[in-house]
């Protein structure tokens, strides 16, 4: 390989002993399989969110057609079991957390003014490695039944005597590779938000959905090597016959609890910080002002961040942990809900005295406000120790946890959905199908889960496949599953909606909102290079106060000169096949441990490898560019190879 | 509509679901406490309620207030710009404020009922007067043992009125979780950690109780119910186990029940279920099954599924599977076999004669009528 010296012009094209050359397609298949463009990935993670989402959601019905009556044997508890642990997995690893890093991963460059995030093939290797873990996990349902121990597996529940199939292993091989995936990406973010904004753009005036993706990722990194450890400790269980979670040598299977709650209520605020950034997009816009309290709605996120790493025991105050150990995780916990009330009374004095448009993504954001703050409450009734030991492991906790996650994140994200789909595509999604979609999912969801608070009370618990009669569950039941027909239209509209768009979406302009953030002053959608001018930021909603400089400064004109930033012009990632085949290499990888054929998993490592190397010596590759961009004339790009 | 109207029906709509919640009173509802810990348990929960109704009414009722105040009733309208607010220390410090005191307020009874109702009691508390009981959970049932008295029984435990019972919870296999909701909470049941959970009954009654943590397979029907009976049924229940063994007669006076004695041997189930004077000076069974000792007295079958009349028990003798998907009962007749029909009554008829006779009074009050709650 030629090194260049110092000084030297560093190599163009292809290193001669480079295994694959950079692809270069712009369109077709080859050309997504290929592709760093973070908006392409973005696209990727939430269309294959969204598709998760839907195998989810058909789970989460038949879980409840089953429940519809007592006694009922639509499925058998073994395959029940299966329903709700996929459901779960599905909706926390594959749907909502996925769906989060979709809109950050296409948003947070443009929002900060940059091109793309800091390591582009690092992100197209998470992305991949994120679809193969969820394909791993779903070939499960093939190869001799899913994991059927629960989104939270407890420990001795996992250990092979206990659960001899395979369905387990799917479940602590397919996070455990999943979470490469995630990490990568966390770490991918922050870079690139710490390191890429905007000329001018200082920390306190990024835009909020960045500011909680920056939170986010620093969760994601520090609440998931606990999850790896423990995943490993069971895997190595299963496979060396180690004692990690035997009771019968001696093992305290307590410990699976603390290490998967300290991830596990972290990843609670990891689905839940992006949620609230879209909402502090969404609201703004909507009512026409600035988010109110700015740096309080900031500093609230980091504190409710930091905040998840103490609070996990209150997943465990009935395991018997003693009157101080509750008395501690009881008030951390509740101390919790002080940055969140602040924050809900921040979004709603946002409102106050806005000019409220109420497009779809508003409903969402007002329907999120509402059933979040219902579900906030019950977070804090559940951390009442006392008052948990009866709604602990019931319906109750299902109730609470969907109107947090479900009515409180998907709500948001569906907020953000329809507010950035424009930018996305070009094209405006239909209004009045958005409306009736809106007003049979959301009443449909309180249909289904306020119920469920009722059910809980009267002692059902959850992970039941059924229940017995005449102790006053069947008609809360009823209703419950009743809920499912009414949300599940509202869905199947939200995808006809989604497509209609595509189609014959009205086009959309560049900012049909009158938004406020950077990513609405490109055109929709960006081109691969994101913004024809690098962005220079003067003030917080840099896109408003270009627009509206005087509603917010007076007379004071900004400046909006861009000169001296464009002059070297941009230098733009090339396309790579290396994320590809090292995250492909992952799969042969997880069957090799799975069916314990080392030699399946000695060759999948040997492929990751010279990947990875590969990879690396491939160089940066890419092109640099000049865009013209004072007119339409000089639109197209001046595309030279990197020299 | 006038939008105070409006506001009006909304606050009116989430009430509905809130009238709907008053009653939820049932043999297994955390509203209906039948003891000191699950009343503390729900006035802590309605006191927290009350609060976050207050809570809800003010955020709701701001939120659609403004909504509707602030919409902007055209395209035009929206182009006038509201004025650019950005915050305002006063207020931040207004809504510091209120969750403080809100939290607070939870947290001052949290606390206290925390250490009135969670601690643990030192074995060397017990007094004489307390009810000591060993639960043991199994995969789908519940072991109770009664040390003082130096018997086994199975799901279905026994106390007296008024009396402190403590728990020690254990478990065989997996996580499980003890919960008798009308009683107390749950405490989790799980291998080599000693926990325990104790309470009492204010009055008799049948307090259902449920396996709350996912042990797979059966986990549905892996209930069990706690009896509060008055103290002297108390103790001529405890005599009754405590002289089973000696009670029961080796021959069976009905012929019919001698039969069934002999079909335990012969269809293996003694192989697995012990039942104190099955035979003189012979210990059958295995402690790993539940223990079938004065089966005639138990209000249920299958773990608390069923009540314990002679059709279902018939039912769960022929496929315990259907019953119970799941769990580890073999079905022990070919659907063919011509003399299953009798041989599983002659069962039948052994099985409920357990304990009956025994003591006439206990069975009479437990058997039978209350069991098909």
């Amino acid at each position: 390989m030629a090194i260049g010296k110092l000084g030297a012009p560093p190599v163009v094209g292809r290193p001669p002993d480079a295994l694959l050359s950079r692809p270069t397609w712009t369109e077709g298949l080859l050309s997504w399989l290929t592709t760093v463009d973070h908006k392409r990935l973005g696209i990727l993670y939430i269309v294959t969110s969204l598709g998760f989402t839907a195998i989810a959601s058909v789970e989460a019905f038949l879980i409840r057609l089953q429940l519809a009556s007592p006694n009922n044997t639509l499925l058998s508890p073994d395959v029940y079991n299966q329903m709700f642990t996929m459901h779960g997995v599905t909706m926390v690893f594959l749907a909502i957390m996925p769906l989060a890093i979709g809109f950050a991963n296409y948003f947070v460059p443009l929002q900060i003014g940059a091109r793309d995030l800091a390591f582009p093939r690092l992100n197209a290797f998470g992305y991949w490695v994120y679809l193969v873990g969820g394909v791993f996990l779903y070939t499960s349902f093939l190869l001799g039944g899913a994991p059927d121990v629960g989104w939270f597996a407890y420990a001795p529940l996992t250990s092979l005597s206990n659960n001899p199939g395979l369905g387990t292993d799917f479940y602590m091989i397919g996070l455990f590779v999943g979470g490469i995936g995630t990490l990568a990406t966390a770490m991918n973010l922050i870079v690139t938000i710490i390191n890429m904004r905007a000329p001018g753009m200082r920390i306190m005036r990024m835009p909020v959905f960045t500011w909680m993706i920056l939170v986010t990722s620093f969760l994601i990194i520090f609440a998931f090597p606990p999850l790896t450890v423990a995943l490993f400790q069971v895997m190595m269980d299963r496979t060396f016959d180690t004692l990690f979670y035997v009771p019968a040598a001696g093992a305290l299977p307590i410990l699976w609890q603390h290490l998967f709650w300290i991830f596990g209520h972290p990843e609670v605020y990891i689905i839940a910080l992006p949620a609230f950034g879209v909402i502090s997009e969404v609201i703004p816009t909507f009512s026409r002002k600035p988010l109110f309290g700015y740096p309080v709605v900031i500093l609230s996120g980091i504190f409710i961040g930091f905040m998840g790493f103490a609070v996990w025991t209150h997943h465990m105050f009935t395991t018997g942990l003693g009157p101080v150990v509750n008395t501690a995780f009881a008030i951390t916990s509740f101390v919790i809900g002080i940055p969140t009330g602040i924050k809900v009374f921040n979004w709603l004095a946002t409102i106050w005295g806005g000019k409220v448009w109420f497009s779809t993504a508003m409903l969402y954001a007002v329907a999120f406000l509402i059933t979040f703050t219902v579900g906030g409450i019950t977070g804090i009734m559940l951390a009442v120790p006392p008052f948990d030991a009866q709604a602990q492991d019931s319906y109750f906790v299902v109730a609470h946890f969907h109107f947090v996650m479900g009515g409180g994140a998907l709500l948001a994200f569906f907020a953000g959905l329809y507010y950035w789909f424009p930018k996305m595509t070009g094209k405006l999604m239909s209004e009045r199908i958005g409306k009736l979609s809106f007003w049979l999912l959301v009443p449909g969801f309180w249909v289904i889960f306020f119920p469920q608070h009722f059910l809980g009370l009267m002692g059902m618990p959850r992970r039941t496949q059924t229940y017995v009669e005449g102790i006053g569950l069947e008609f809360w039941n009823l209703v419950s599953t009743a809920g499912t027909f009414i949300m599940g239209a509202g869905l199947v509209l939200l995808l006809v909606n989604i497509v209609h768009g595509l189609l014959r979406g009205a086009p959309a302009g560049n900012d049909p909102w009158d938004a406020r953030t950077l990513e609405w002053s490109t055109t929709s959608p960006p081109p691969y290079y994101d913004f024809d001018r690098q962005p220079v930021v003067n003030d917080r909603d840099a896109h408003w106060v270009q627009k509206y400089p005087e509603s917010v400064h007076g007379e004071r004109v900004p400046a909006s000169a861009s000169e001296p930033y464009d002059r070297g012009g941009a230098h733009m990632p090339g396309q790579s096949w290396y994320p590809l085949i090292a995250a492909l290499s992952l799969l042969p990888f997880s069957y090799g441990w799975l069916y314990d054929n080392m030699w399946l998993v000695g060759v999948s490592m040997l492929i990751l490898i010279v990947a990875t190397y590969a990879w690396a010596l491939e160089g940066v590759g890419g092109k640099h560019i000049h865009v013209g961009g004072h007119d339409e004339a000089h639109r197209a790009p001046d595309e030279g190879v990197d020299a | 509509m006038h939008w105070s109207r409006r506001l009006v029906w909304s606050l009116a709509l989430i009430g509905v679901p809130l009238l709907a919640a008053c009653d939820l009173a049932g043999p297994q509802s955390a509203m209906s406490p039948a003891g000191p810990i699950a009343q503390a348990q729900r006035d802590l929960f309605m006191w927290t309620f009350w609060l976050s109704w207050l809570v809800i009414i003010a955020v709701v009722g701001v939120l659609v207030y403004s909504v509707i105040r602030f919409r902007a009733k055209d395209e035009e309208d929206r182009k006038t710009l509201p004025h650019q607010t950005h915050g305002s220390t006063k207020l931040e410090i207004v809504w510091f404020v209120i969750p403080v005191i809100l939290v607070i307020l939870v947290a001052v009874p949290t606390v206290r009922t925390i250490f009135a109702t969670e601690y643990t009691i030192d074995r060397a508390n017990y007094t004489d007067d307390d009810v000591i009981i060993r639960a043991t959970g199994y995969q789908w049932w519940f072991k109770f043992e009664y040390p003082r008295e130096g018997f086994v029984t199975a799901n279905e435990m026994l106390i007296p009125v008024g009396r402190r019972v403590i728990v020690e919870l254990d478990s065989a296999d997996v996580l499980h979780s003890f919960w008798v909701p009308n009683l107390a909470g749950k405490r989790d049941m799980i291998p080599n950690q000693d926990n325990q959970i104790w309470f009492s009954a204010d009055h008799p009654g049948y307090y259902y109780g449920q396996c709350a943590e996912l042990c797979l397979g059966a986990h549905a029907y892996m209930r069990f119910r706690v009896i509060a009976v008055e103290e002297d049924e108390y103790q001529a229940w405890l005599a009754s186990f405590m002289n089973a063994a000696d009670a029961a007669q080796t021959v069976q006076a009905d012929p019919e029940v001698e039969r069934g004695r002999q079909l335990m041997a012969t269809k293996g189930c003694i192989g697995c279920h012990t039942i104190d004077g099955y035979a003189p000076g012979v210990e059958v069974g295995n402690p790993g099954f539940p223990d079938l000792t004065n089966f005639g007295l138990r209000t249920t079958v299958g773990a608390a599924i069923k009540a314990n009349t002679p059709e279902n028990l018939a039912a769960w003798l022929r496929d315990p599977q259907a019953l119970k998907p799941g769990n580890y009962m073999p079905t022990l007749w070919q659907a063919d076999d011509p003399n299953a029909a009798a041989e599983i009554d002659a069962i039948t008829a052994y099985l409920l004669s357990l304990g009956v006779d025994a003591d006439a009074t206990t069975s009479a009050t437990l058997g039978g009528s209350h069991g098909d709650r």
